[in-house]
């Protein structure tokens, strides 16, 4: 089917390659996509249609429609005819059960007619409900496009560019290569985009190609499909030479293979050197389609009838296949035998990225298309975008067609006819916005350019009125298909490490997400690791922890205003929990501040909560403009938290500070070399045993964390996780924030009344306090513990029933090693919120009964914290 | 939202650098009443037109800004670091005279 060689083709006849299309080899030239190299091999059959299986052919041949889509290399949706052909790659036929040329599934085009029309699997198929995922899945397989291979890796790598130009040019077509020509020589800095298929002419100017705009956003901003890459132009002006589009017409079987729009053959003529059918009939609105006449009859096509619709317009056109192939067409009763039927109404302006920048769009009633006005300031547009497509006739034959007659389709990418249209409006839906979403016309893979201005004319014909009031549907990026990876960008995954990372996994550390931050869950043996805390000795890194020093004359002042609790009278070398509120009275964010000297603090956050925590501090520094200099630490510092009888004796050791009780008290801070590492000490408990926190260098992490280990041997160390960790704070009953809190939670609730201290002035919170206070609580957070014994703990998030009504939930629970018994936190009704009594905890598929402790579990007057 | 938007530091990026913190408030003094509590945490002009409005650099130097945009166009007329101030008092309406009324046009 290949032509003689002919000038002005793209094909390199020296060069040969092959690919397969399902197992079998395909020969292509360079220069060929994989679809006119299928096309030149003999296929016909490209694709299979959306919802009626319908056997379908090339219909544009320029990338827009949905009847050329097969899967390439494992991607779907590839349009093959703009795809340039790839040695070896592997391309296969999509949505079909079978084969392309025997489809089971094309049953519902033969007999699913009357069961089948739009939206019927929302009305027939909602009973009995419980059967709907079956309904469903087969609904997907019998419907829609290609599958992703969910298994699969990543083949591709997709990536993100931002680009600043003075003039964007999108598309490059005559008209678009003179704006750029205009404005190379205004020294304007400028870039052409163009999409293909034909190349664009060269004239020194930067030109990406194939690269598709897929929008036109605020800020003119011009998101482009550049192979892998999205490049993100930013233009001072856009100029849009996006051209015109040939429309299909309405007439039965207007989907047939071998019915095409005119410049699909142009192009596999002068393109590729195909001869794109035997015989042939063209009717066209206007010159350019027309001319195609002449091509085809060059390319050795026998033109067997060409309409002018501008002279005659034939009132019925009934096109007539077998197997999906075109045979005949009938025009007015009189039957002519094609294999190809060139057909096209007027051409309509590709307006949809105008109209996306703002423009309006207006019907021209003496053209039949629909035209864009009214751009806004730093955009323009060119070319045969602005409408002017020469003289041109409006389609006028009826669609209907004899009894017989074979379907009609307002939109080929979704199978949508004319009496899915006809039904949705006498259902109601009289404007096209809500026949667009019931019958989903022109929300396709071709995104409405070949099928919006169609069922346009046809809701115009089927209510009577006009274009111009039917209007057209609000135009939305993308303008192109665009795939996914694209958009996702690279995948960043990006995980925060200690320095002592590292020491971790060769401990055989089980490694778990907190936020961003990877941490060890345990090292094989939480309740172990928790014993060991109690019994001689414990190491944790605390690293992740959030750092922020926070300096100047009215450092004490900005604390102040921040916590609920006195900062102002914290004696320097002396440590205070606090709880960051917000003007809400809501608890964001919880930890220790440590006075270093009068005019700085060291603060310390969560984990997660760094990051806010420190945004939030800059803004009220920014709002108070005290005299107050915050600095992000976090990464700085590495941190580790010694706990346990021991942790006396081995800090002792590798210290010349006096570690005893007297000297280093408990909320004690001191700076001293410990191990020869610089470090503030910070003597707290949150795990409920004596504690020091080292706070000193992150490069030191390592080299300290293995001392502390190697040192401290003797002394029964071990070091544990985070898990470990959870068990032992909850024997103490101290909260985490974000899960025994959430963005509800106030100080009175939570149980943490003497940290708000109402003789202070204001703080962040105070005021909504003052209402809760007034109001009373409604929720209390509590302790509770199960039965000794109990095997199993409550689940986190389980409720509480007060009642036989849900009336609690249970935020935090753990088996606790040392008591022996299931422990936890919940939010109880206030009048359960005293000691002993009774909750019941819905855990097991029954119930358990628990009972409130206010008080810690483990160690209740702080004995332990204070040895 | 893909206007860019000047930091006062680093000058103009891609408003996606930066978090949002709404436009700017009158935080009540002293104690007030429930009313006022609410509207001060809950309520917001709305304004279609320019408004002035904290934002933070948040992907770029972290710096806190006020900006005065149009919320019809997203023309941003001015950035700007409130200058510092020193206050002895609490928090409150006269120790933030720079967040006070919103200039709407």
């Amino acid at each position: 089917m290949r032509l003689e060689p002919r000038p002005g083709e793209r094909l390199d006849r020296g060069e040969e390659l092959t690919f397969t299309f399902r197992r079998k080899e395909v020969r292509a030239f360079a220069g060929d996509t994989f679809g006119s190299a299928l096309f030149a091999s003999g296929r016909r059959i490209f694709s299979r249609s959306f919802k009626y299986h319908r056997p379908r052919g090339l219909l544009c041949c320029s990338g827009h429609c949905a009847n050329c889509m097969m899967t390439v290399d494992g991607e779907p949706n590839v349009r093959v005819c703009v795809e340039p052909v790839r040695a070896g790659a592997r391309v296969k036929p999509q949505n079909v059960r079978w084969w392309l040329n025997w489809d089971l599934m094309a049953v519902t085009d033969k007999v699913g007619g009357p069961f089948t029309p739009v939206g019927f699997y929302y009305r027939t198929m909602i009973r009995p409900r419980r059967a709907w995922p079956l309904f469903e899945r087969f609904l997907r397989g019998a419907a829609g496009l290609g599958r992703v291979d969910k298994h699969a890796g990543r083949k591709r790598r997709f990536d993100t560019e931002n680009r600043h130009v003075d003039v964007l040019v999108i598309g490059g077509g005559r008209s678009g290569v003179e704006a750029a020509r205009q404005a190379q020589i205004r020294g304007e800095d400028v870039v052409l985009v163009d999409e293909g298929p034909e190349p664009v002419e060269r004239w020194g100017f930067p030109v990406l190609w194939p690269a598709r705009a897929i929008g036109i956003y605020e800020g003119n901003l011009v998101p482009v499909e550049h192979g892998s890459t999205l490049v993100r132009f930013r233009a001072k002006r856009i100029v849009v030479a996006t051209g015109a589009l040939e429309q299909p017409m309405l007439f039965p079987g207007n989907d047939l293979i071998g019915v095409m729009l005119p410049g699909a053959a142009r192009r596999m003529i002068d393109l590729w050197s195909l001869k794109p059918g035997r015989r042939a009939v063209v009717i066209a609105g206007d010159e350019r389609a027309l001319a195609v006449a002449d091509e085809l009859a060059a390319a050795g096509v026998k033109v067997a009838r060409v309409v002018d619709l501008r002279r005659t317009q034939p009132r019925e056109i009934e096109a007539w296949g077998r197997y999906g192939r075109l045979e005949s067409v009938t025009l007015d009763g009189q039957t002519i035998g094609c294999d190809l039927l060139l057909a096209s109404g007027a051409r309509q302006p590709a307006y949809s990225l105008l109209a996306q920048a703002g423009a309006r769009v207006e019907y021209d009633s003496k053209r039949g298309i629909f035209v864009p006005r009214d751009l806004p300031p730093g955009i323009e547009a060119v070319g045969a975008v602005t409408g002017e497509v020469g003289k041109t006739a409006v389609p006028a034959a009826t669609y209907n067609g004899a009894a017989k007659a074979d379907k009609c389709f307002a939109c080929v990418c979704e199978d949508v006819t004319d009496k899915d249209m006809k039904r949705a409006l006498a259902e109601g839906f009289d404007s096209l916005e809500l026949a667009k979403r019931y019958t989903t016309v022109t929300m396709g893979p071709c995104q409405g350019k070949l099928c919006h201005l169609p069922s346009i004319r046809l809701y115009a014909r089927e209510t009577e009125t006009d274009e111009a009031t039917i209007g057209t549907t609000t135009a939305r990026p993308p303008w192109a298909p665009v795939s996914l990876g694209l958009l996702a960008g690279r995948p960043h995954e990006p995980a925060k490490r200690t320095s002592i990372h590292h020491r971790h996994k060769d401990l055989g550390a089980r490694i778990m997400w907190t936020g961003a931050w990877r941490r060890p869950h345990s090292y094989g043996n939480p309740e172990a690791e928790a014993k060991a805390v109690h019994d001689s000795l414990g190491l944790i890194d605390v690293s992740t922890l959030g750092k922020l020093l926070v300096r100047g004359p009215d450092a004490a002042a900005f604390l102040e205003r921040l916590y609920s609790n006195r900062f102002a009278d914290l004696k320097v070398d002396r440590i205070r929990y606090g709880v960051l509120g917000t003007d809400g009275g809501r608890i964001m964010d919880d930890g220790t501040i440590a006075r270093l000297g009068e005019e700085l603090f060291y603060v310390t956050t969560t984990s997660t909560g760094a990051d806010t925590v420190i945004e939030w501090f800059d803004w009220w520094n920014a709002v108070w403009g005290l005299g107050v200099e915050t600095t992000n630490v976090t990464g700085a510092l590495a941190a580790v938290n010694l706990a346990g009888p021991n942790a006396r004796e081995l800090l002792g050791r590798l210290t010349d500070l006096d570690v005893s009780n007297d000297a280093l008290d408990y909320l004690d801070a001191k700076q001293a070399h410990v191990a020869g590492v610089p470090c503030l000490i910070l003597r707290i408990g949150f795990v409920g045993e004596l504690g020091y926190e080292l706070h000193f260098p992150s490069p030191h992490g390592e080299y300290l964390w293995d001392t502390l280990l190697s040192e401290g041997a003797d002394l029964g160390i071990r070091p544990f996780g985070l898990e470990p960790q959870r068990i032992l704070r909850l024997e103490k009953q101290h909260i985490l924030v974000g899960q025994d809190t959430d963005s509800e939670s106030n100080l009175l609730e939570a149980n943490m009344p003497w940290l708000v201290k109402w003789e202070k002035d204001d703080f962040v919170g105070k005021a909504a306090l003052e209402h809760v206070r007034e109001r009373g609580p409604r929720e209390q957070l509590v302790g509770f513990e199960l039965a000794k014994g109990l095997g199993s703990v409550p689940p986190e998030g389980g409720q509480i029933v007060v009642d036989g009504e849900p009336g609690g939930r249970v935020t935090s629970a753990r088996w606790s090693p040392e008591l022996g018994r299931p422990i936890g936190l919940a939010w109880v009704p206030p009048e359960l919120a005293h000691e002993g009594a009774e909750l019941t905890i819905k855990m097991n598929g029954g119930f358990e009964t628990g009972r409130v402790r206010l008080k810690p579990f483990f160690d209740p007057d702080g004995g332990h914290l204070r040895s | 939202m893909s206007f860019l938007l000047p930091c006062p530091n680093c000058g103009p990026r891609d408003v996606n650098e930066f978090a949002y913190q709404g436009e700017i408030t009158t935080r009540p003094a002293g104690s007030p009443t429930f009313r006022e509590l609410t509207s001060y945490l809950y309520f917001r002009r709305n304004v279609a037109g320019v408004q002035r409005e904290w934002w933070c650099h948040r992907l770029g130097c972290q710096a806190w800004f006020q900006a005065e945009r149009d919320t019809r166009t997203n023309e941003v007329l001015l950035t700007e670091i409130p200058p510092p101030m020193r206050h002895e008092g609490a928090p409150g309406p006269e120790a933030t005279p720079a967040l006070g009324e919103n200039p709407t046009l």
